[in-house]
């Protein structure tokens, strides 16, 4: 079960913002997600080689070989807050506090 | 507390591998290029773009893990790190967890935990402050750096003094700048050495509470970091209090630590497979290529200097410490007959090395310049030459390193110097027997002494007998001739 300060704590990390009527709702749904899983954990899947991919390629790479760079203006116009060439933020150690 | 706080050291070194281009996309790498010129949809984290592994980045970690002695992983997995932060415009890095590409190796006596490849953050520029993290109001953000790829080292444990830390340290970079892979330039942050610092009782088998110290962009920072923070954990032991784990961030200027108080909450950082990324199952072709690039490196030169060249330990690793000086020793071996090593006749390679580690060093430390042995002011055929000379007796020690001090400031060749100065040994067996008998016979007490059976007192005459020849004589010569003149 998921109770309301995991729900928070996930939350907090996620840096979203949830109504006490989100956190219920979130609390019951992350909590069937939860029993989902352990549903399939009863499974006898002895032998069976664990993946984490649902393909079952492997090095898919590509040459260490350059392409152009997009243009810097067309990168920092989709930016909220562009500023000296760059992309401005919030202090981040103020966000932490 | 009577008990001795043992010191507990592991390094995290991170490589920034040198690369064309990024971990995951095309975009160039650089350094001190204009902000943000060097990106695109992937390193920016567009919605919908698929990062594709640099292979080149992949066959650079093997060779890192290979060097380490590592094992490599059949099948590796690429994992999310999440954490938000501005510099990491996914709000995850791509890193390896529980399956990296390498672990459990060795490099001289610190074992390596593990080696796995991820991606770099960009760079943030804080605003109004000067160079401190804290107290800035907002912060600008430059890609360039973003997704750079990156070999992260763990160590284990074993290190047991800042200094040990900080000479092991020099090893790795040295080791990994052989590979040809990265840069390895600290100042310019292409290797990060971030250190976790704790003490214990001697004698201990457990660990005490570690901090991390972040931000040693020099060797001689590293060990000063580290040295400070294990005064204040020893210090705040022997007081009666606890350390509590935290990242501390090292400032060299005034020596002090300061907690970057991390939210314990950002540590938490719910890793999952990437799905947007394949496993990495390195291929036979992959493995082979990578192992036959390997050069030999320093621990490897230490260890053919000492058993088969006949060095000792400290010789053998001050010359394998750079690929150019050991290249300079091997070739002045080489051409004064002695890399047939000790006792095969000609040159003894240890005699070639005490030449170059004694005086060359010397004359050119003080001479103040960094010396380069790809493009040396002594050429490996001079020296080689100048060796030669003493080992056959054709000139004295003595006027050996008057020849070298003289190469060294003019170059030129060291037989020329030798006629020049008139340095060539007495080799007239007349000549110097009748300077040997002149010596004892103006130092009658002398002579008496050694007639006594006083053995020292043959530094009078000898010492008579090089004034005179302007230290031209063979001393072994000198003595055999005094000891034959006074009846033995």
């Amino acid at each position: 079960m998921i109770d309301r300060e995991q729900v928070l704590h996930v939350a907090r990390l996620a840096r979203l913002r949830l109504s006490d009527e989100d956190v219920e709702r979130m609390a019951g749904e992350l909590s069937g997600v939860l029993a989902h899983v352990d549903r399939i954990g009863e499974l006898d899947l002895d032998g069976v080689e664990p993946t984490t991919h649902v393909v079952s390629l492997e090095n898919v790479l590509r040459p260490d070989e350059p392409r152009p760079s997009w243009p810097k203006e067309a990168m920092l116009d989709r930016a909220p807050d562009p500023a000296d060439g760059a992309f401005r933020v919030p202090s981040p150690q103020a966000d932490a506090q | 507390m009577s008990s001795e706080l043992e010191a507990v050291i592991g390094l995290e070194i991170h490589v920034q591998l040198s690369t064309r281009t990024k971990m995951f996309c095309g975009c160039e790498l650089s350094f001190g290029d204009e902000p943000n010129v060097h990106t695109c949809p992937v390193c920016l984290a567009h919605p919908g773009v698929l990062p594709v592994p640099n292979e080149e980045a992949i066959r650079y970690a093997l060779k890192i893990g290979m060097a380490l002695e590592c094992e490599i992983a059949p099948r590796s997995i690429f994992h999310r790190k999440n954490y938000f932060y501005p510099d990491n415009p996914k709000a995850y890095q791509i890193s390896q967890y529980d399956i990296p590409l390498a672990v459990d190796g060795r490099l001289g006596d610190i074992r390596i935990h593990r080696a796995h490849l991820e991606e770099d953050a960009a760079k943030m520029i804080h605003v109004g402050d000067s160079g401190r993290i804290h107290g800035s109001g907002a912060s600008l953000v430059d890609f360039n750096r973003g997704g750079t790829p990156l070999v992260e080292v763990v160590t284990e444990p074993d290190l047991r003094s800042a200094a040990e830390a900080a000479e092991w340290a020099r090893l790795l970079r040295e080791t990994v700048r052989q590979l040809d892979v990265s840069d390895v330039n600290m100042e310019e942050g292409s290797l990060r050495v971030d250190a976790n610092v704790s003490v214990r009782p001697s004698g201990s088998e457990e660990l005490g509470t570690k901090t991390e110290l972040k931000n040693m962009n020099s060797f001689r920072f590293l060990e000063r970091g580290v040295e400070a923070e294990l005064q204040r954990q020893r210090e705040l032991i022997e007081a009666g209090g606890t350390v509590e784990q935290e990242t501390l961030h090292f400032d060299p200027s005034d020596g002090t630590l300061t907690s970057l108080r991390s939210k314990e909450e950002a540590h938490d950082y719910r890793y999952f497979p990437e799905p947007d990324l394949v496993p990495l199952a390195p291929t036979e072709e992959m493995l082979r290529e990578a192992r036959e690039s390997l050069p030999e490196l320093p621990a490897a030169r230490i260890e053919r200097y000492e058993e088969q060249m006949g060095l000792e330990a400290e010789p053998a690793k001050f010359l394998a410490s750079d690929p150019g000086l050991g290249g300079y020793f091997e070739e002045a071996c080489r051409v004064a007959g002695a890399e047939v090593g000790p006792g095969g006749g000609g040159v003894e390679p240890r005699v070639v090395a005490n030449w170059i580690t004694g005086d060359l060093t010397a004359t050119l430390r003080q001479r103040g310049d960094e010396e380069d042995f790809a493009d040396p002011t002594v050429s490996a055929e001079d020296l080689a030459a100048l060796v030669l000379m003493v080992t056959e007796k054709k000139i004295s020690h003595g006027s050996g390193k008057a020849v070298l001090a003289a190469l060294v400031v003019e170059g030129g060749d060291p037989a020329a110097i030798v006629e020049r100065e008139g340095l060539a040994q007495i080799s007239d067996a007349g000549e110097l027997e009748s300077i040997v008998a002149a010596a004892v016979e103006a130092n009658p007490e002398a002579a008496e002494q050694i007639k006594a059976g006083n053995q020292k007192a043959i530094g009078a005459i000898v010492g008579a007998v090089m004034k005179e020849t302007k230290g031209r004589a063979d001393g072994g010569e000198v003595n055999r001739l005094i000891l034959e003149q006074l009846g033995d």
